[in-house]
């Protein structure tokens, strides 16, 4: 537990012994079995089996924000959409939700601001002063198609403006042609690449199609030395699903069973409300313990998903229903 | 510090109470104390007992003692509402269930926290599966009840039910027996559990509420004695019942003889199989839900635990790890995973179980998570180091006890699945198609569910194999179990005795011998095993004519003969695993090698009955179209693909019992001896026949043709003698696992009452005067018994 402070931003991984990756090892990986209904089911009791009310969801939403990667990644970003981003991110609850939840010592900010590499200057400025953390997509967001070299040169670039995260996406035919050497080279070099900055490997789950995969590919890229996993780009046609992210908790802990390091967690499109916030808070309580509900190690990549926890704390504190415009918007 | 902060440290889920108020308003409305609910209305309630909530040991509610009055009283409203109930439309039936599965929806939150109330199951188990299994149930019989007619032709209602049923699904329970019940005609009087008695009295209420006639439904609260006046009381039909192995027994033996139309669904000890290549996490949670879903109080939990050696280390603390997480407690609370045993006594007996195992030297590991310190709870348990000869893993705990053991080899897992007198549910876990298939076909088990456990569907079959009961509740064929073909409200008791079933044999000489008997002597034998082998007791009796003179001498078979020839019925098991179409040929055979010698059979039956000419050859001919008949059916007695849930083949596979017993009718020698042994053959099943004792030499003629027609060694195997010492033997024998007798009476009575030790299925009846039209589905469908297989697909 971060005890100096509930919600001073850690960076990814950076409370925790940093991965030193393994040897790319098959065996970690080949011969486990996923079933995917058998996911499916799992993944479908779970959220019903938990149930946080009152003082304990508001505590819970507040920790959700900590944990949120609050992201722009459209072409039509500006630096103007940046930086009010950014002063969303340092003050993601209004002054009185947080004088009311008694939070006024130690006010929330978000996980991470994330970003194209062109923005990432703007935003490490507009969050000078802060703790939070600039997180940066690279190496060919979002399909990776573009040549290894400059995949490798954008997280330079990235690292160079100032990132402390580089959210990097693999090949996706490697893993479907099962090149795992391919993309163990890959992930390699880019964690080289970033250098100080934390890597998270964003696999893409829904271009990979099996749960199968999607465990090999976790395992691959935890092996070279990734800091987080991320399940989506956001832009696939399935995101951050519960069976995936089931599946990627379950690579970790195996992993941290075989290395003795504790690798993060991103769950990313798709995550809305506040219900959402929950259900994979609860996920990661039940499947990795408390450890995993920090922003050291989980976060949430989402940009419509804080105005509804805003909400939510709002009907926590006044007792009533609270409508979007009433809150800041990022 | 304020609650936030604190709560931010904890990352606790805190409490998630779900509300009770509506339920005990409903209860503190009651505390005169409930009645019983016949002919439509609560009667004045007497003789109350307390009902408690276990997770808290408070009284919740008064319920009454039926006495045999009540019993009788709920049974004459049964019967009065029957005829009008069963004449109505299948249409206007439908409506009635539909209406009732749509008040249970309407009704669902208080249902559940009732349930879980009175049981001390976690309200998201009763919310989420008790209670949406209870409407499905209902909607799924409002179709049957309008198909009935179309799809059920030439059947009807068996009349008054009555059903018992236990206290760990009590509402579910109710809805797997009236809901079939009532679809199909019948009405019922239904004994809920003494411990869990209130949804059912709920359920009365949505009755009238739904409008259902009166008397349809009837419900009478009580103990055992209450239950075992239902089962003694004449007006009963037929008895449904679900609960332990040891009332089962009871029951089986005080209906023998009565003509009760019985199903049991019984107790279990049923594995979980992980193999090497399975998906180890989702095998964890498929053991969590196997036995620690409702305090393990499940007949089919998934109680023992069978790993690959190679992985069950690995398997074991990833269990362990999960173990950690389960959160033991109130059962309202959302966040419970498992809940309150039921009663005191049930809590004292798996301490009981479980320190008995740990004297023995198994290993207990209890999760370390907190426990309420007042109510009955029990923390999750998982037990190592345990062989197949430990209590631990024979006894049924009923609690949320695992014991884990391992195997080697795919065989060995099987046997070890087996290993066990209990047949009714298992779990597979393999990502392998091909082994995940054969390990299900091969486990002697009701239920098969691959890489899953614990589903349940309206559309599919559930019940068990062996002493786990027979009968099917859901789907074809459970609805089966409450139609019938029979003669209406026909009780076997009223059957005299016939003449023939008395048929007194002597193992003395000396009688003479019809004319015509100057031929080489021919000695017919018993024939066991392929061979024709001379009785263990070195003994032979006449057969006699309708003049009292001997025809012929049969063997005189004993109690020896009949062990003999389940041992060469058992060896001969291959003969289920054959192809169809294999079966088929040698009924052909058979067919075509009886037609070439009717002239000698036909003669052999006047020569015993005294027949006419005409009607010895028409007995013949009937024999030969009956292998025929048979031939054809053998690959087309095809199973089914229940509609169940998204993404699951469920299958449901019409094996044949294995080793069968058949007891012959005494008249039509011929006729009556192959209508019975064909089509359990035809279904894979290896028979050990009892032929009519007074005109035995028609069966025994049979067996050369036997040997002529390819019949592999032991699957047919014939023991003559006195009908009553042999039946009873044969009844009694545990590796029998299904009898036919078409002796009625007594006869028949004593075969149920033997069959009780190790509850076979029996099919008992007096035998049909005319022989023509006996044959057809319905013989098939007690040839075999129905294995539901549930197989997930997708990736």
């Amino acid at each position: 537990m971060n005890e100096a402070s509930q919600f001073e931003p850690a960076g990814a991984g950076h409370n925790r012994k940093r991965n030193a990756g393994a040897p790319l090892e098959t065996s970690w990986f080949e011969p486990v079995g996923v079933n995917a209904s058998a996911v499916e089911r799992r993944a479908a009791s779970l959220p019903a089996r938990r149930s946080v009310k009152k003082e304990f969801q508001a505590a819970w939403l507040v920790r959700a924000i900590t944990c949120i990667d609050l992201t722009t990644l459209a072409g039509d970003d500006t630096p103007g959409r940046v930086v009010r981003l950014c002063a969303k991110a340092r003050h993601p609850l209004d002054e009185d939700l947080i004088e009311a939840l008694g939070l006024a010592d130690d006010p929330p900010q978000v996980g991470a601001v994330c970003v194209y590499p062109t923005m990432v200057a703007t935003a490490v400025k507009a969050l000078a002063g802060s703790s939070v953390p600039v997180a940066s997509v690279a190496a060919g967001f979002p399909t990776g198609l573009t040549p290894l070299k400059q995949r490798l040169a954008e997280i330079d670039y990235a690292v160079g403006e100032g990132a402390d995260e580089i959210d990097i996406v693999i090949t996706r035919a490697h893993v479907l042609n099962r090149d795992w050497n391919a993309l163990y080279d890959e992930v390699s070099a880019m964690r080289e690449a970033c250098g100080q900055a934390h890597l998270k490997a964003i696999l893409a789950a829904g271009d990979l199609r099996t749960l199968r995969n999607l465990y090999a590919a976790s395992m691959v890229a935890m092996q070279a030395g990734a800091d987080f996993i991320k399940t989506s780009t956001g832009k696939e046609e399935v995101n951050a699903t519960l069976p995936y992210s089931l599946v990627m908790l379950r690579a970790l802990r195996d992993y941290r069973d075989f290395t003795g390091f504790e690798i993060g967690f991103k769950p990313a499109g798709g995550l809305r409300s506040a219900k959402d916030a929950l259900t994979w808070l609860i996920l990661m309580k039940e499947e990795l313990g408390l450890n995993w509900m920090q922003n050291d190690l989980f976060r949430i990549g989402a940009s419509a998903m804080l105005t509804d926890l805003e909400r939510q704390l709002s009907h926590y504190v006044t007792g009533r229903y609270s409508a979007n415009d009433r809150h800041a918007m990022a | 510090m304020n609650k936030i902060t604190d709560i931010l440290r904890s990352m606790d889920y805190g409490p998630a109470p779900e509300s009770d108020e509506q339920v005990r308003a409903w209860l503190a409305g009651k505390s005169g104390g409930f009645g019983h609910f016949i002919g439509g209305a609560f009667v004045a309630a007497s003789a109350l007992f307390d009902v408690t909530n276990p997770a808290r040991g408070e009284r919740i509610a008064r319920v009454a003692q039926g006495s045999e009055s009540d019993v009788a009283a709920a049974v004459a409203a049964a019967r009065k509402a029957l005829p009008a109930w069963s004449r109505l439309s299948g249409d206007a039936r439908a409506r009635h269930l539909y209406a009732l599965a749509r008040h249970v929806q309407k009704r669902e939150r208080f249902l559940a926290v009732l349930e879980s109330l009175d049981n001390g199951k976690p309200i998201r188990e009763s919310r989420d599966i008790d209670v949406p299994l209870v409407a499905r149930h209902f909607y799924h019989h409002a179709g049957w009840a309008s198909l009935i007619a179309d799809e059920f032709p030439g059947r009807r209602p068996v009349g008054v039910c009555g059903q018992i049923i236990p206290w760990n699904f009590p509402l579910l329970m109710l809805a797997w027996k009236i809901a079939p019940a009532l679809a199909a005609g019948n009405t019922v009087v239904l004994k809920p559990a003494e411990y869990t008695p209130l949804t059912a009295l709920a359920f009365a209420e949505i009755c009238v509420e739904a409008g259902l006639p009166a008397g349809v439904v009837n419900i009478v609260t009580g103990d055992g004695t209450t239950g075992a006046a239902l089962v003694a009381h004449d007006g009963v039909d037929k008895i449904a019942f679900t609960g332990s192995t040891e009332v089962g027994r009871a029951i089986r033996q005080a209906t023998a003889g009565t003509g009760k139309k019985l199903s049991l669904e019984l107790g279990g000890k049923s594995p979980f199989v992980v193999f090497e290549d399975a998906d180890l996490d989702s095998a964890v949670e498929g053991v969590v839900d196997a036995i620690w879903f409702n305090q393990g109080q499940v007949c089919c939990a998934g109680s023992r635990l069978l790993a690959a050696e190679s992985i069950a280390e690995k398997l074991n603390a990833k269990l362990r790890a999960r173990m950690i997480n389960l959160r033991v407690g109130d059962p309202l609370d959302k966040s419970t995973d498992v809940g309150a045993i039921v009663a005191p006594v049930q809590l004292e007996r798996i301490k009981r179980l479980v320190e008995a195992g740990e004297r023995d030297g198994a290993h207990v590991w209890r999760a370390p998570g907190p426990l309420p310190t007042q109510g009955c709870f029990y923390p999750p348990t998982l037990i190592t180091e345990v062989g197949p000869a430990s209590i631990l893993a024979r006894e049924e705990i009923f609690g949320p006890v695992l014991t884990a053991m391992t195997f080697r080899t795919p065989e060995e897992a099987i046997a070890l699945a087996n290993n066990t007198r209990y047949g009714l549910a298992a779990s597979v876990w393999t990502e392998n198609v091909n082994r995940a298939l054969e390990v299900a076909a091969r486990i002697k088990a009701g239920v098969v569910w691959i890489n899953s456990t614990n589903l349940f569907d309206a559309a599919a079959g559930f019940g068990g194999y062996r002493e786990s009961g027979f009968g099917r509740e859901g789907g074809r064929e459970g609805l089966a179990e409450y139609l019938t073909s029979g003669p209406p409200a026909a009780k076997l008791a009223a059957t005299k005795p016939t003449k023939a079933n008395a048929t007194a044999v002597s193992a003395a000489p000396g009688l003479a011998p019809a004319p015509g008997g100057d031929a080489i002597d021919r000695t017919a034998k018993l024939y066991i095993g392929g061979k024709q082998t001379r009785p263990d007791a070195g003994a032979s009796y006449a057969a006699l004519d309708p003049k009292g003179r001997s025809v012929g001498l049969a063997g005189l078979g004993n109690r020896k003969d009949i062990r003999n020839a389940v041992e060469a019925a058992t060896k001969a098991a291959n003969w289920g695993a054959a192809t169809a179409h294999n079966r088929a040929q040698v009924l052909y055979y058979l067919a075509e090698n009886l037609e070439s010698r009717a002239r000698e059979f036909a003669d052999r039956i006047r020569a015993q009955t005294g027949v006419a000419a005409r009607e010895a050859r028409d007995e013949v001919e009937i024999a030969v179209r009956r292998a025929f008949y048979y031939a054809g059916f053998a690959d087309k007695y095809d199973g089914a693909i229940h509609a169940t849930k998204t993404r699951f083949v469920t299958l449901a596979m019409n094996e044949p019992w294995g080793v069968m017993g058949i007891i012959a009718p005494v008249a039509a020698p011929l006729a009556g001896f192959v209508s019975m042994v064909l089509p359990a053959i035809a279904m894979g099943n290896c028979v050990i026949a009892i032929p009519s004792a007074a005109h035995p030499l028609s069966a025994t003629d049979f067996y050369t043709l036997l040997d002529a027609s390819d019949v592999p060694a032991g699957v047919v195997n014939i023991v003559t003698g006195e009908t009553a010492a042999l039946a009873k033997t044969l009844a009694e024998h545990e590796g029998v696992d299904a009898v036919w007798c078409f002796g009625g009476g007594e006869l028949g009575a004593l075969v149920e009452r033997a069959s009780a030790g190790n509850l076979k299925a029996t099919w008992t009846r007096a035998a049909p005067t005319e022989w023509a039209d006996e044959q057809g589905r319905d013989y098939l469908r007690r040839a075999t018994q129905v294995k539901n297989i549930w197989t997930p697909y997708g990736e």
